[in-house]
């Protein structure tokens, strides 16, 4: 075991699998060389030469092609979109080539492409440096969408996303690069060696894609959130004393609805929580299928905690963030309703 | 507004529209050799006015002109002209029955065989083909099964290979190296460099070729394509068939107004060719010149075939909505099939009672794969709607997820 922060687990994860497979390799914006601008990839050129890792023009549709057609010659790609803002130019290659390829040769031909991107606000970044578009990939036939919260998942399920021989769209909430963020952006940073989960294995290991987990037991009410929003849930309910269930879904796509409705139909009551923009977010599609799943069970009705349905802003970064308040406003309302 | 600048739109049109009487002697379309073919290791900068140029061999009689003319075998020029023959009695057969219903949708290539057939035989069985809707050539060229790849295809019935998920003619094999086809053009442009780049990297000589269309040069697609080609010197061949139509849209709107689709590449330091497209033994020399530099290293060649579209873009479309019924009879490059057909029998190679029998025997065989597929129903027998259901659900992930099987559940097939 070492400590690792999340951006070191994700390098090992890839550093890992090009020694173990000659069919890995690593290409995209600024990875090669200076190994990418939040540096998940450095030091992988030196180490596995410029024939596996290497930088790419800034062509987003280019990079998910060219994967794309590297995959079907037998590749195994791991390519980075810079920031998941910079990933819509890619969305065609992606929502109807790489995803319906499989498909649409009936399984003839088919890409076990791996886009990492890191996604999420909190760091002054912008509308341009925050965005969370992954509930636009949940709703494309044919995609796994991931996204970790912490360096142990972080390096498993990029493992198994790279293994996985479907496209995987993989988000990293680039506010945990560093350490856990419990949405107080006047608290010193801490890092993830104050983490049990920033205990990763230098060797290879993977986690099974589609399983969410309960990163902490309750009987309340249940809280069903994903990426930075775990630690944010979580630091809120510590706080108030609250008594939640907190499932971190891990993976967005295939859903593990068993582990949430399990949950749900023991609590009674649920609150989503997401840092994305609120109408026809991935909170939608949550609410929608616990009400499917736990109708007859529910005490209270589905309550969703999101980033409000504008922009991502800059100076009022803050005011936009769905931070503990936020969440205990809808925590209190759900433990009331009934 | 209007009198404070000289500023108007510029609205590109077509030469000819509707009752215009169509004449293409506008069009600097060259002699037949006179353009020099230079070496396959030279610079993309000494060769640039290739991109400017017409290469063509065969003249009006079928004579072949110039160091271009491949010299090949006759037995090779006989089974070229076999291909594109079988490709054009596949498409009429397929029309006819499209238009009696049988099938939702078609298309044919009438007048581009060439381009896809010359193209593919200058090639080695392991190079890949990244083809539009409108190579069929290319697929029959590489030995397709006319009767299950295609004709099953076509009809979406129980042997489809595709098992109904794919549109009439978007064929695929990955046994044959004829990539899926996909819905749009271009897309697929991008991808054919990553798989060149996947061979380039495994050390492994095999190079790929992907057809487009003037029109779909303006997808980003395209641009991404020359780009990481050129960057990578990926093992690729990169052709624009320019056919003049993009259904109603002339070159023209594409940009084909002032330059050539072959210059796209010049900016890009891309080795360029622009080729008479309906010439077999042209089409055929450059690309077994791009193939060769290829395979030497050198990296990727954009070549514009330069054809016509003689039919409408599919059985969608009626071409007479947007130019004169006549057109094609004016183009000035001929048909590649009949310039074939004189070349060989210039050449003492060939004859037309040879010809009329081959064609007789093509078509009889084409009529005898129809029976076939047409013996096992259509879509207007209603139980046929459900012949691939159980399909529905799979290969949309490797392995099935449960919502996926949850859903096949509810759709009780």
């Amino acid at each position: 075991m070492a400590q690792m922060n999340m951006i070191q687990a994700l390098n090992s994860a890839q550093d890992n699998l090009l020694a173990k497979d000659p069919n890995v390799i690593i290409f995209g914006e600024d990875v090669g060389y200076f190994g990418g601008v939040f540096r998940v990839t450095a030091g992988l050129q030196e180490k596995y030469g410029k024939q596996r890792v290497f930088d790419s023009p800034i062509s987003e549709g280019g990079i998910i092609a060219t994967a794309l057609g590297m995959g079907v010659n037998g590749l195994r790609p791991v390519v980075e979109i810079q920031f998941s803002d910079y990933i819509y130019p890619a969305f065609d290659q992606i929502a109807s080539e790489l995803a319906k390829l499989r498909y649409r040769s009936n399984g003839m031909f088919s890409a076990p492409v791996t886009i990492r991107t890191p996604c999420g606000g909190g760091i002054r970044g912008g509308q341009t440096h925050s965005q969370s578009p992954e509930a636009i990939f949940t709703h494309v036939a044919g995609l796994k969408v991931v996204m970790p919260s912490n360096p142990y998942d972080a390096k498993g399920l990029l493992i198994a996303a790279i293994e996985d021989d479907d496209p995987v769209v993989f988000f990293e909430p680039k506010r945990l690069y560093n350490g856990p963020f419990d949405g107080d952006p006047h608290q010193a940073a801490i890092g993830w060696n104050t983490h049990p989960k920033g205990e990763v294995p230098e060797d290879y290991y993977s986690l099974e894609i589609g399983k969410a987990e309960v990163v902490r037991p309750g009987n309340a009410l249940t809280i069903v959130t994903y990426g930075t929003m775990v630690h944010v849930a979580e630091a809120a309910v510590k706080a108030a004393g609250i008594d939640a269930e907190i499932i971190d879904l891990r993976t967005l796509l295939p859903l593990d609805i068993d582990t949430i409705a399990e949950s749900v139909n023991k609590t009674g009551r649920c609150v989503v929580v997401h840092e994305a923009t609120r109408t026809s977010g991935f909170g939608a599609e949550l609410s929608a299928q616990i009400q499917e799943s736990c109708f007859w069970r529910l005490e209270a009705p589905i309550e969703r905690v999101t980033g409000w349905d504008t922009p991502y802003p800059h100076a009022m970064e803050w005011d936009y963030f769905p931070g503990q308040q936020r969440i205990l406003d809808a925590v209190n309302k759900t433990l009331q309703g009934g | 507004m209007g009198n404070r600048t000289k500023n108007r739109l510029h609205i590109p049109d077509a030469p000819f529209r509707p009752g215009d009487k169509p004449d293409f002697s506008h069009l600097d379309i060259g002699v037949a050799g006179s353009v020099e073919r230079p070496p396959c290791n030279s610079k993309p900068m000494e060769i640039r006015d290739l991109a400017y140029n017409l290469v063509r061999v065969l003249d009006d009689d079928g004579v072949a002109h110039g160091d271009w003319n491949p010299n090949l075998n006759p037995d090779v020029l006989r089974e070229g002209l076999r291909t594109m023959l079988l490709t054009r009695k596949y498409d009429e057969r397929m029309f006819r029955m499209q238009r009696q219903a049988k099938m939702s949708f078609y298309l044919k290539c009438t007048g581009e065989e060439a381009v896809a057939v010359a193209s593919t035989m200058a090639l080695q069985p392991a190079d890949m083909l990244f083809p539009t809707y409108r190579q069929q050539g290319a697929f029959i060229a590489r030995g397709a099964d006319l009767f299950q790849e295609m004709m099953c295809q076509v009809m979406n019935n129980e042997l489809d290979p595709m098992q109904g998920k794919q549109l009439p003619i978007k064929y695929s094999s990955a046994e044959k190296g004829f990539f899926s086809i996909s819905g749009p053009l271009t897309t697929h442009f991008p991808q054919a460099v990553g798989w060149a780049m996947a061979a380039a990297y495994k050390g492994e000589d095999d190079i790929a070729l992907a057809w487009t269309g003037d029109g779909s040069t303006a997808e980003g697609d395209f641009h991404y394509a020359l780009q990481f080609a050129a960057t990578y010197r990926a093992p690729c061949i990169l052709t624009v068939v320019n056919n003049q139509w993009a259904i109603s849209s002339p070159q023209t709107i594409a940009g084909g107004e002032n330059t050539t689709f072959a210059a796209r590449g010049i900016g890009y330091g891309l080795p360029a060719l622009r080729v008479d497209g309906n010439d077999f033994l042209a089409v055929y020399a450059a690309t077994q010149w791009a193939a060769e530099r290829a395979r030497a290293g050198l990296g990727s060649t954009l070549i514009e075939l330069y054809t016509y579209r003689v039919e409408g873009h599919s059985t969608s479309d009626d071409p007479t909505g947007y130019r004169p019924r006549n057109e094609p009879e004016f183009w000035p490059l001929g048909d590649p099939i009949e310039r074939l057909k004189d070349h060989l029998i210039q050449l003492g190679e060939w004859s037309q009672q040879q010809h009329d029998e081959l064609a007789q025997e093509l078509e009889d065989y084409v009529t005898e794969c129809w029976k076939k597929v047409d013996a096992m129903g259509n879509i207007n027998d209603p139980e046929y709607a459900h012949i691939h259901s159980a399909a529905l659900f799979e290969q949309v992930y490797k392995e099935m997820p449960p919502h996926l099987r949850k859903q096949r559940q509810q759709l009780g097939r």
